[in-house]
This record gives structure tokens, sequence and C-alpha cells, in this order.
């Protein structure tokens, strides 16, 4: 049967190595990217998710980008100054071109950015912007003139940006895909085909060469980057890679060099196996469950909501579900932030079987007992990993008394019921944009609107949060923003389930790839060792 | 016939319109809409979407839009890919999964029917019960089992072909193995059961009783009038196949359009969901009305008048 299988399936497998041979036969390097899904779009005010991210730092360079290891280092300006109030910045511009061989001027960057603003254009992300002058004013339509925006072209080479209020956490905002530089040629020639191989314009490392939906985006090296000698791949391909699984076994087999992610169901064997292979790093993301503060009995009574976050064994959470190495949670906001302390609960410290004995302590203070349980129900969008999550804390809660009934909804209904605080207890999960704390802070601000599903409102909280937009001191501000995450954890409006991690497989051939928390390796920064 | 033709076609006109309304309004109906994120979209950025996308016009106000639109072959834009025109979307991926289908369809086609003529033949043998439970387990065993055995054993263990990617000729082979594995059973099972029944036909009888050579009366009168289950099998079959599988299409990494069927109503992909109803509903229409025809070629009792 094997033998007849060979013979069958001979030519097919000659003609696959004579291809694979041409490749080959070429001398240039091709880097293959899993890259998770389908982007979007290629257009940066257009983008909301990681796929797009990806794609796009590739093709365009912001002001300032990314270091290998995550830190801001200076892309198209070249230098910049402050202003000591925190509220003007001046970049200078180094001497770069697009890829059509056009300079790079501040006049492209203020194009970029009107447009981005402009309500016309419905970016998602138009408030990435909102620290400067008139920039919320001007999305939300209370102002029409594009001028009025804080982004000023004094000459070719040097931009004038003024903040509404000090920010000091916008050079690391303007590496957010969002503000990457459009090219204005291109986007006025085609505006519905800008980005289509061919019309797109980009001054990245790498030009836009062909794009098959569904099936591969490649991207060639661009010889007008201002660092083209030191970019040494000539070639990227990401690929959607929608089934884990597939992901996995087109890596193993040589296919991928860079996987998107990698199955949970297959740690053991990565983890025996293939161990020097996976890249397993703190991300910036946490898991958590969120409270419904709205709904009783849950939003008035803190001993409940501590007894439900007592009862969560993470450990056994993170070693026998997840599996890749997760950080069990204390936290909302996650590990790895310079300048930032870690945050914890109350309860850290206490063994499990301590924290158990609390929580029944708790529960029964308030005339909850296994006979007369608290009934709970959790809510989760449907996925198999959130479904092994919710079952293992429905059987946590059961061992304390509480009576909790687990529900799935379909992603978008799920939203829909977790945006109108139509849920008990849901689960949730937050990555940042930046590397900021603020991008976990402001999500629970009393006039956050929706985000803000919990419905907490602590005016201790805001004033905290809000107050550090106008702290000049870095160490003084992250103070303020550490004060607050204290009170956020102490009154318990989500329950902290772990810190994400990275879970990428890269192949040993590769080098430059290093950990940084935001989890972007530019393909300008890696090559293969020869 | 050609008089009929004319007149089915006629008749597709308003079942399409059917389809087309039918449709614009259950997506609507569905909660959610294409702009809901994890991360909650501001309300005056949602507004701006909305506007842009002329998603806060009254509904009946879009729906007449849509219509306008479909008149002159704009299925407007995606709201998901949002580089790309939803006919440019299907136009680039329907010819992916026309090949891929076409070639599955064929090699089902020329497998199962042998099969099951061969099971018919030697009906209650060892060949025959054989046959048939391969067919058993071709319709038992889902393409979502099928497909990652498949790449484990021809792609990872032995190395034979690709896991996944698109491009070379070798990247058709296990596609089209785990598309027409479930079409070969359900061929070979309907051609058996029509054929035995033919064979115990008065006709048959007859061919037989006058002499005929075995051979003859199979290929030129059995055959013939056992296909005609068949064919009206293969004409909704067809149209399934040929617009590609969200399963194969994810496993394989294949740039079909089966995968839209599905994303674009959980995307909440209006326009989406509306352009691949549209198109697979007339795809439908029309493998029917050419299964129809085929039907006065294979049988005799079949006329248009």
């Amino acid at each position: 049967m094997k033998e007849a299988l060979r013979k069958l399936l001979l030519p097919a497998v000659a003609a696959a190595g004579l291809m694979a041979g041409a490749f080959t036969a070429q001398a240039e390097t091709v880097l293959h990217r899993g890259n998770g899904a389908e982007p979007e779009t290629l257009d940066p005010a257009k983008a909301t998710g990681v796929p797009e991210a990806n794609a796009q730092y590739e093709l365009y360079e912001g002001l300032t980008t990314y270091s290998p290891s995550g830190d801001i280092v200076p892309g198209v300006a070249e230098k910049w100054e402050v202003s000591d109030d925190g509220l003007t910045y001046t970049f200078h511009l180094r001497d770069s071109k697009w890829s059509n061989g056009d300079p790079v001027t501040a006049k492209d960057f203020v194009f970029s950015w009107r447009r981005l603003v402009d309500p016309k254009t419905a970016s998602d992300y138009s408030y990435m912007l909102d620290d400067l002058v008139n920039a919320s004013d001007l999305r939300q339509g209370k102002q029409t003139d594009l001028t009025k925006l804080g982004a000023e072209a004094v000459d070719d080479h040097t931009l004038k940006v003024t903040l509404a209020h000090p920010a000091p956490y916008f050079l690391g905002l303007l590496r957010h895909n969002s503000v990457l530089p459009v090219n204005e040629k291109a986007v006025t020639a085609h505006p519905d085909d800008w980005t289509k191989p061919g019309n797109l314009v980009g001054n990245g490392a790498y030009t836009l060469t062909e794009w098959t939906p569904q099936a591969s985006l490649t991207m060639t090296k661009n010889p007008n980057y201002y660092n083209a000698d030191k970019v040494k791949i000539d070639k990227v391909i990401y690929y959607p890679t929608e089934d884990l699984g597939e992901e996995f076994k087109r890596f193993r087999a040589g296919e991928l060099d860079v996987t998107y992610d990698t199955p949970s169901d297959q740690m053991k064997y990565v983890m025996k196996n293939m161990k020097d292979q996976f890249q397993n790093t703190p991300y910036l993301g946490t898991y958590y469950y969120v409270i419904n503060l709205t709904k009783e009995p849950l939003g008035k009574q803190h001993d409940l909501r501590e007894a439900l976050a007592l009862a969560v064994d993470r450990d056994a959470l993170v070693s026998k579900i997840t599996q890749a190495g997760e950080m069990p949670a204390y936290a909302w906001v996650p590990p790895g932030l310079h300048g930032y302390e870690l945050q914890s609960t109350d309860f850290k410290n206490m063994d499990q079987k301590a924290r158990k004995a609390k929580a029944i302590a708790l529960l029964a203070k308030n005339g909850y007992t296994p006979v007369n349980p608290l009934k709970v129900e959790i809510l989760y969008n449907t996925s198999e990993n959130h479904k092994k999550i919710a079952v293992a804390i429905q059987s946590m809660w059961k061992a304390i008394g509480v009576k909790a009934t687990i529900t799935n909804q379909e992603w978008k209904v799920y939203l829909g019921t977790r945006h109108d605080k139509q849920f008990q207890v849901a689960r949730a999960a937050w990555i940042g944009d930046y590397e900021d704390p603020t991008t976990f802070l402001t999500l629970f601000l009393s006039d956050a609107g929706d985000q803000n599903d919990a419905g907490y409102n602590n005016p201790e909280y805001d004033k905290l949060v809000k107050g550090s937009a106008t702290e000049t001191d870095p160490a003084k501000r992250m103070k303020m923003l550490e004060q607050a995450e204290q009170i956020f954890l102490k009154d318990l409006p989500i329950i902290p389930i772990y810190h994400y991690t990275t879970k990428h497989m890269v192949s040993p051939k590769l080098q430059g790839w290093e950990f940084n928390v935001l989890d972007f390796h530019l393909t300008r920064d890696l090559s293969f060792k020869s | 016939m050609l008089h009929y033709f004319l007149r089915r076609l006629g008749g597709a006109i308003p079942t399409l319109f059917i389809i087309i309304t039918a449709s614009f309004f259950m997506i609507r109906t569905a909660p959610g809409g294409p702009f809901d994120r994890e991360r909650v979209v501001p309300p005056d950025i949602l507004a701006n979407l909305m506007k842009a996308y002329h998603l806060d016009e009254p509904l009946w106000k879009q729906y007449l839009r849509y219509l306008g639109g479909l008149f002159q072959g704009d299925f407007g834009p995606s709201f998901k890919y949002k580089d790309f025109s939803v006919a440019e979307l299907i136009a680039q991926g329907f010819p992916t999964s026309l090949t891929l289908g076409t070639i599955a369809i064929a090699v089902a086609l020329s497998i199962g029917l042998t099969l099951g003529v061969w099971a018919a033949l030697r009906q209650n043998t060892a060949v025959d019960y054989t046959a048939t439970g391969v067919s058993m387990l071709g319709i038992a065993v889902p393409n979502f089992v099928v497909a990652p055995t498949l790449t484990l054993v021809f792609g990872l263990m032995l190395g034979w072909l690709p896991v996944g990617g698109w491009g070379s000729p070798a990247n058709y082979v296990l596609p089209v193995v785990a598309l027409c594995l479930p079409q070969i059973a359900a061929i070979a099972r309907l051609t058996r059961a029509s054929m035995i029944e033919v064979l115990g036909s008065n006709f048959v009888r007859t061919a037989r009783a006058k002499g005929m050579p075995e051979r003859v009366t199979i290929t030129r009168h059995a055959i013939r009038a056992a296909l005609l289950p068949v064919v009206s099998y293969l004409g909704p079959a067809i149209a399934q196949i040929i617009t590609g599988s969200v399963v194969i299409e994810q496993i394989f990494s294949i740039p079909g359009i089966g995968r839209y069927f599905v994303q674009s109503s959980l995307n909440r992909d209006y326009t989406m969901v509306m352009g691949v109803t549209v198109f697979y509903g007339a795809l439908v229409i029309f493998c029917n009305l050419v299964a129809d025809m085929l039907y006065g070629v294979l049988d005799p009792k079949v006329r248009y008048d």
C-alpha cells in the first residue's frame, strides 16, 4: 500500500521538488512569516489589529520607531527637541525617500495626520492623535478647518507638533501604526486603490510587490529606504494562518520561518522537542474576568467579588490549561513597563488553601452557603480555550459554594452583551497599544463609555489617572498611576487571571529576534545565519 | 429546448430577487454590527464610520441603494477588507475555487461512477461490501478530520507534499483529495443504488433476452438510465464544490471564496454576505438548469416542449 502510494505521488513530488529547486537557485533570501489572519487593510488610518500592524511596519516608517528590543529609537525623525512645558515637539527629519524616489518631508506627516483625524476618512484610531491641539474637535466635527491641527511643517525637514497638554508617552505613541506617514501623491491618485501593489508608495524597509488576499502578501526590499544597506532579507512573505494547528505543521515542515502563534494543545510536544525554537516571552496583555458593577449583588458587595477573585486558582489554570508559560495575574497592568512597578492584589502572597478558606468565610459572612449559594453567570465568546477556562473557574467557584452557570455567545453577540452591560461576569482580554500603563488604566475611567464595561466609577481613581496626564515629572507620574491601580485592585471590578506571553515558533536559522513587550519584530532587523 | 431554457432563465430572476431581499433583511436582524470590536469604537468615530458606509440611512433606503448598485454590477465595498470591493474579492477568489472544485468533481465522478457500477454488478460480493464500506467512511469522516490527517501524513511525516500554501501544482493534491472523498462516496452510493434498480428493470431484461451482449447492455442502456439521479445530485453539488469550502481553504491556506461565506456573516460584513449569497444563488440556479437540460439528453422520456 505504501509503495503504491509512493508511485502514485511520485510525479507530484518531483514537480514540487523542481519548484523548490527553482526557488533556491536564486540567491535571494526570503522570510516566510505566519501572520494569523489576512490583513484587513494596508492603510495605516484604517487598520485595527495586529496582522495589519505587522505588515504596515514593514511598509512605512514613523517619526520614531522600534529597536529590536522594543526601545523608542529615531525613525524618520533624526532628532527632536521638547519644550520645557512639554507642549511643543520639534522633529528634525533625516534625508529619506519614499519608495517612488520622492523625498519624505514634514508635509507628508502633516498630510497623513490631517487625513487620520478627518471624519471623512472614518478611521477607527483617529483618537490616537487626541493629544494634539484641536485633534479631538476635528475628528468630532466640532472644528472643520484641518489646518488648525497642531502639526505644522516649518520646512521640509522640520515638523512642529503642538500638544494640548503634556503627554510623556507621546514619543512612544508616535510609533503606533495609525500615525505612520502615507504618500499624498499615491493617495490622491488612486483614492480607493492606493494600497494595491503597484500603487502603494511607502517609506519603510520593504515595498509591496504582490498581494493575493487569503493566500500571501509579498514585500521586497525597498532600495530607497535610508537604511537599505543594513537590511539583510530580500523578501518577506506574510501568510494568513488562521488554523493554528496547520500553521504549526507548516513551521515543522520548513514552509514557515516564524509563526504567529502556537496551539496550546501542542505545548507538551513543543516543550519536549522544540524548546529552543519556542519564543515564549512576556507580552503586554492581561486575560481577566470583568464584573458588571451595575448588577447586584456583585455590584455593591465587595466581599462577594473578593471571594470570587480569591477562589480562582491561577497557577492551576496556567499550568494545566493555557500551558504556554503565561504568568498568573494579580494585577491589571502587566509587568514589563519601564518605570512602572508591578502592582498586586492583597491576596497575592496567600497560598491557594488560605485564599479558599477566606473566600468561604467572606461568602458565609454575607449569608451565602452551599445550601443558599451565590448564583453567578459567566459569559464568554465561543472558543475552545475560553470554554476550558470558564469550566475550570466554574468548578473552582463550586468548591467555595458558588453556583456558576456558563453561557457562550458568538463573538459579535458577546461584544454587544458586554458593552450593553447585560452580563454578570464576562471573560475579557486587553492588549496594550503602547508602552505605558495608561493604555490599560484609561479603560476604566468613569467617562470611558461602553469600554468601561464594569461600570467602574471611583472619583479618586479618575482623579489620579487624569491628573497624571499633566504631571511632567515622569517618576511622580508613574507613582500616581501605580496608586490608581492600587485603588482599582482593591475595588476589584475585574478578576485578573493571567498575563499573556508571546508564543512564536522561530526558526533557529533566524537571528536578530529579540524579546520586546509589544511583540513587534520588524523584518529589517532580522537576518539568516550564513 | 431553447424556448424551455429561456423560460427557466426568466423564472430565475424573481427567485434571485427573493434571495436578495430575504438575505438583505435577515443579516440586519443579527445582533452586533460590522464595527463592533473588543476595543469599543467611540460614538463620534462610529458615527463617521456609519456615515462613510451609508449605514446611517434608513434601512429601506440602504436596500434601494444596494439594489441600484447591483444593477450596475456594483456589490459595494467590503466592511472588513477595506482595501477591496466585494466584486474584487469574489473575482480574485472564484477562479481558484472553480479550478480546485472542477478537478475535485472530475476525480470524484470518475472514481465514484466506476466504484458504484462495479459494486452494482457484483452485488452482495466482497467487492460490493468493500466499495459500500469505503463510501460510508467517506461520508462519515468529516473534512476537518481528513484534511489535517492528510497534511500530517503527507506533508509532515512523509514530507512528499507541501502542508499549505498556494501556487504550485503540488499544492492541489491534498485539497483535491480532501474535497473529493465525500463526493466519491456520495456518487458511488447513488450510482450503485440506481444501477441495481435499472438492472432489474424491464428494458434491461428485454435487451438481455434479445441476446444483446452484456457489455453493450450495461454501457449503452443501463448506465445511461442509472445516471439520472446522479445528474440531479450533481447540479447543486457542483455549485457547492466550485464555490469552495471554508474548512479546506483555512486548513490549506487556499485563496478561494469558500471562507467568505462563513467569515463574512461572523464579521457582520453585510455587503460581503450579500455578495456571496447572490453569487451562490445565481450559481445554484444555473447548475440546476444545466442538470435539467442534461436530463433530456440522457432520458428519452423527457422532452422540453
